[in-house]
This record gives C-alpha cells, sequence and structure tokens, in this order.
C-alpha cells in the first residue's frame, strides 16, 4: 500500500520519536491524505517538478560533480544520510568501473568514502569506510581483486560542494574512484 | 617547555580559621560575580621588572583569568581610594568595602639573584583577614605561568575547588576554504597565549588529545595518505605511529594514567575499539560489532570506559568495563548521541547530541539520567573538561551559503552551569579542542 510506504519513510526519518509521535503523526498523515486530492498526495515524493530531479530518495542522481575514469565510466557513487548501502545507479555505476577495470588489468585504484558536513568528525570518518568498502566489496563481486583496490576514508574532510544545503550534502556523500597508477 | 623552578612557601598559617569569609557556590550558575580589587604588585622600582612591564602583565593576566571564569568581576582601579605599598601589610579594610570589594589580592615583586619572587596575599575585607598568602619564586620570564597559578589560588580560595587556569589547549588550526581546508594541530595557554604551530599543514590532522601525565599528545595524522593513530612529544617534537594496524586508525584517547591509547580501527567497513599499551606495545580489543563503535573516554578511575556506537540503529552512548565486558547502552532520550567524554570527577559524561536538525552540549550521569543540554547551535561538538570538571570547551562551525562562502570555525567554552558561553579567540579557524590538565 503506497500511502503507508511514504509513512514508514516518514517515519524512518523520525526513528527516535518516542511512539506517542509516530502516532500523533500518523494521525496527522492520514489527515492530509483525506484533505489533499490523491495526485498530489503520491507526487510530493520526489523533488519539485520544474527543476530537473537532482536528489532521488535522499540520494544524488545528478552529474555536476562527476568525472569520468573513461568514457562512460562515471568516477563516483552517492550514498543517502548516514547510509552506505548502494543504490541501483550507484551498482550500475561499480559495474562500469568494473568493466573498464578488467579491460585495463594493470590499473589499480583507491576507493576515497566521503561524507556530508552533518554528523561528528569521528563518525563520519567511520562512515566515509564503510562506503569505500560498500563500493570496494562490489567491484569484487564483479571479479575485481582486492589486490587492485585500496580504501581510504576522508569523513566530512574533503567536500565537493562547499555549502550547507541539501544538494552540497548529496554530492558530498559518496565515494570516489581514483586510479593510483 | 622551559625548566621550570617553582618553590612554593606557605606565608601565613591561618587560612582555614575563618568567621564570615566570602565564598562563591559555584554549582549556582547564573549568580552575580564577586567584585574582587586585583592591586598592582608593588617593587623598589626595580628596572628590569618596570621595563618587562611585569606588574601590569601580572595583574592583566590574573584579573582577565577570573573575569572568563564569569564567577569574579575585578573592579577598576581608577575606583582604588588606597593604593599604597602599605596594604600589602594591612589594607585599609574600610576603603575597599567603600568600592564595593569583597575580597583584594596584594602583592610584592622582586628580583633576587636573578629570580623572580612573587609574593600576594588575598583579603576578605567584610571579615577584615587575610585569607590566602604565598610566595612563589620563578625565573623572570615565567611571569605568566605565575600568574596563572595565582588565578588558581584565588579561585580555589573562593570556590573551594581547584583552578584551571594554569593549562593549556591543543586544537587543530584551520584555514582555506572548505574543500581544501588546511589543517595543522597548535598549542596555546588556556587564555590563548604562548600560542604555537605544531605541524606544517603538509598533511591532514585531526582529534588531538592530550596525555594526562606527560608532555605528549596523540592525535590522526594522513601522513603519506595512511589515516594512523600518531604521538608526538611536545617537547622534542619526534612524532610517531602509534602501532601497526592493517587498517585506519582514529579517535585515539589516552587512559588516565596516560599508559594506554584507546583508539578505533576501521577494517572492512567495520570500526571496534582497540587498546594498546604503549609500554609493552601489547594490543587488545576491546568492542566486536558489526556497528561503528567509536569515540572513546575512560572514566577517571580507568575502571571504565564510555564510547558512541550505531549498534541498535541509531548513534547512542555505551559504557562498558575496561575489559570490554558488560557493554550497555546509556542514553535514552531522543535524538543522536555522540562523542560521550567521561568528566575528571568521575560522576558525569557530556556528549553531543544530534536532535531535530540542531546539535548540543549536554551532559549526563554516568547511568545516562538527568540529562542536561547546555548549548544549542547549528552545528557544534567534541565537549573536551577543564582539569576541574566545572567547564567545557567545544567548537562550533557556522553555516556555510549556497555559494560555500561564510563558513568558520571556532572553540568556545561554557560552564556545567549553561552559563558564561564564550568564544576562544585563536588567530585562525579551530576545532577539536583538547583541554589539558593542570600543568605538573
Amino acid at each position: 500500500m503506497k500511502i503507508l510506504r511514504e509513512f514508514i519513510k516518514m517515519v524512518s526519518t523520525f526513528q527516535n520519536y518516542s511512539r506517542y509521535l509516530v502516532i500523533v503523526l500518523f494521525a496527522m498523515f492520514l489527515v492530509a491524505c483525506e484533505t489533499v486530492p490523491k495526485e498530489s498526495a503520491t507526487s510530493t515524493s520526489s523533488t519539485s517538478s520544474t527543476a530537473a530531479v537532482e536528489i532521488k530518495d535522499g540520494v544524488y542522481v545528478g552529474s555536476d560533480t562527476v568525472e569520468m575514469l573513461a568514457i562512460d565510466v562515471p568516477d563516483r557513487i552517492f550514498f543517502a544520510y548516514d547510509s552506505y548501502s548502494l543504490t541501483k545507479a550507484a551498482q550500475n555505476t561499480l559495474e562500469k568501473q568494473a568493466k573498464w577495470l578488467k579491460a585495463n588489468g594493470s590499473v589499480t585504484i583507491a576507493i576515497e568514502g566521503h561524507a556530508d558536513e552533518r554528523g561528528t568528525r569521528e563518525y563520519n570518518l567511520a562512515l566515509g569506510d564503510r562506503r569505500a568498502n560498500a563500493a570496494k566489496d562490489y567491484l569484487m563481486t564483479q571479479g575485481i581483486s582486492f589486490s587492485r583496490i585500496t580504501t581510504i576514508s576522508f569523513g566530512k574532510e574533503r567536500p565537493v560542494n562547499s555549502g550547507s544545503n541539501k544538494k552540497a550534502w548529496a554530492q558530498n556523500r559518496r565515494s570516489v574512484t581514483v586510479r593510483t597508477n | 617547555m622551559r625548566k621550570l623552578l617553582l618553590y612554593l612557601v606557605p606565608l601565613i598559617l591561618i587560612t582555614n580559621i575563618s568567621y564570615a569569609l566570602i565564598e562563591i557556590d559555584i554549582t549556582e550558575g547564573n549568580r552575580e560575580p564577586l567584585p574582587l580589587a586585583i592591586s598592582e604588585f608593588f617593587h623598589d622600582n626595580n628596572p628590569e621588572i618596570i621595563d618587562k612591564k611585569i606588574t601590569e602583565n601580572i595583574r592583566t593576566v590574573i584579573s582577565d583569568d577570573l573575569e572568563r571564569s564569569g564567577l569574579f568581576s575585578s573592579i577598576d582601579d581608577k575606583a582604588f581610594i588606597q593604593n599604597n605599598r602599605a596594604m600589602h601589610l594591612k589594607p585599609r579594610f574600610a576603603d575597599w568595602r567603600l568600592i564595593k570589594a569583597q575580597g583584594l589580592l596584594t602583592g610584592e615583586l622582586a628580583i633576587e639573584e636573578d629570580r623572580l619572587r612573587v609574593e600576594f596575599r588575598l583579603w576578605d575585607t567584610f571579615a577584615e583577614k587575610e585569607i590566602e598568602g604565598l610566595v612563589l619564586i620563578t625565573t623572570i620570564d615565567n611571569w605568566r605561568r605565575i600568574s596563572h597559578m595565582i588565578a588558581d589560588k584565588i579561585y580555589e580560595r573562593l570556590t573551594g575547588e581547584e583552578g584551571y587556569f594554569d593549562t593549556r589547549i591543543v586544537y587543530v588550526a584551520e584555514e582555506g576554504p572548505k574543500n581544501k581546508r588546511i589543517k595543522k594541530l597548535a598549542i596555546m595557554d588556556q587564555d590563548g597565549a604562548n600560542h604555537k604551530f605544531l605541524t606544517s599543514g603538509k598533511e591532514l590532522v585531526l582529534t588531538p588529545r592530550f596525555n594526562p601525565v606527560r608532555q605528549e599528545i596523540t592525535y590522526l595524522s594522513y601522513f603519506k595518505n595512511l589515516p594512523r593513530v600518531y604521538l608526538l612529544n611536545i617537547q622534542t617534537g619526534i612524532q610517531e605511529v602509534v602501532g601497526d594496524f592493517p587498517g585506519m586508525t582514529f579517535a585515539p584517547r589516552f587512559s588516565p594514567d596516560g599508559g594506554k591509547i584507546i583508539m578505533s580501527l576501521a577494517r572492512e567497513g567495520n570500526s571496534d575499539l582497540y587498546v594498546m599499551d604503549l609500554t609493552t606495545r601489547v594490543v587488545e580489543r576491546l568492542t566486536d560489532s558489526p556497528a561503528i563503535d567509536t569515540s572513546p573516554s575512560y572514566s577517571p578511575d580507568g575502571k571504565r570506559i564510555t564510547f558512541n556506537s550505531d549498534r541498535g540503529g541509531s548513534q547512542q552512548i555505551y559504557v562498558m568495563d575496561s575489559n570490554g565486558r558488560n557493554q550497555k547502552r546509556i542514553s535514552k532520550e531522543g535524538g543522536n548521541y555522540a562523542t560521550p567524554v567521561w568528566s575528571p570527577r568521575g560522576d558525569l559524561i557530556a556528549f553531543t547530541k544530534y536532535y531535530q536538525g540542531q546539535y548540543f552540549i549536554g551532559v549526563m550521569r554516568t547511568d545516562g539520567s538527568g540529562e542536561r543540554l547546555l548549548t544549542e547551535n547549528w552545528y557544534q561538538e567534541a565537549p573536551s573538561w577543564s582539569s576541574n570538571g566545572r567547564v567545557l570547551i567545544f567548537y562550533r562551525e557556522t553555516k556555510a551559503n549556497d555559494a560555500g562562502d561564510g563558513h568558520s570555525s571556532s572553540i568556545w567554552s561554557i560552564d556545567l552551569t549553561g552559563f558564561n558561553e564564550r568564544k576562544i579567540i585563536t588567530p585562525v579557524d579551530a576545532s577539536d579542542p583538547s583541554w589539558s590538565k593542570l600543568i605538573q
């Protein structure tokens, strides 16, 4: 049921509220659903319809900051807030990287894990490590030897976008594959 | 550090025979500061003392220390009715009461055999008594430390708690745009004096912490692009990597005896806590969860450790025995919690809390009860305690605009009471502060 799924998504961002508040929120949500026409209620999940969609489900899907390792081989993947799970798009990018690495057997790489500025420095170092390793693990499942991959976490120390807004944070939550030879 | 020879000579031993003596209850919070008259220290027109402005400097350092604590105010010396050497022997108390001074500091300076002799007395103007007095002898250039020690003595006598002015802060000095930030280790006295950079900025360095017993700092360095925990001897400048680990080590802290370093090791995307004995180099693993376990801190008796972990789904604060047993979550209220730091008194844990888009510095008891939030802001984290457990320093960042400008980072202090919030002035932007114990 779509409405319920929307609600769960909403609640999961408030996961630390007391059960009380969750119930209140659900009630409010139902009221909102009843008063708003069905079409607009279901379309509010994505970002505004006028500008090109750059953030989907909290993950950056644009290409402003992306560089190419080779033709059609993007160098980076993006993550949701405080997450290290790979989106379909991220898996797709890593598959392209794997293909490129197979075709260029001597290339070695480092995967840099990064976080946005929201969150303590030390936690973000660990989170960056998680992200870099999530990418590494996926490349390994695609047949790339671990011996060709090193990882390094920069936590929140090296943003690509210095702004303090949703887009900047989404662009900064990333892992970047760089050649080391 | 300069070699310090110091003699403490008790001057008059009547300090504890008191009647209606002035006292401050510092648990009270936003009380009116206690007015003190801090007089200049007299001397026999000594040219070196005059030349080096030692009289003025000592007075300024003492009154700045005391005023910054928020507990005292220093009365402008233009208001002084009596201002002559005789008052060091016997002040005209009525004159001081008239200008509302509750306490009066007097002193004398002399240079004897190339050493500075500083004698001071603290008077209770209402009880008409001397309540503290000492002679301190040191090298002439050491007037600043002597001033901090006198301020500590005054604080101690009037609050009943140990002072914290003769201390230093190590922190990360930051320069340049956010995406190309240059970070250096820097050290300074608690009041910002004697500022010194300890690293060049060539490598990214983060999260320094003082060794509680030695002139040593542990920190994270990206030397050769291998993020590892390092040790730096402040006196010799010698740096060494701590241990030989197969992945990033980070979030280092010393044990209370200074003999061990506890830190996180990240391996294959999983961060756990390890402790290394600096003498035997033996490494022990303390946590083994698939979650992020980091930001550890020992209790002052070394028997327990607090840390943050997201093993329950969100970042929370945990405590465990120092051998890793009995791991238990203590943070209970809503929100994410991080960077727990055990207070030097042992009864509280300071932390960073993230709740509804805002960051808080707060304290809770060691069982997680009695949570009290001291300050709220757009971004702040990493509290560090004063040696007496009455004040916290932390760093705060401002929000950048969409062009990435307007971001800054600075160190702040706040009393445990939640009052007396102050920015600590540094030559450049600052983060990751760590406050030393009283200098030995």
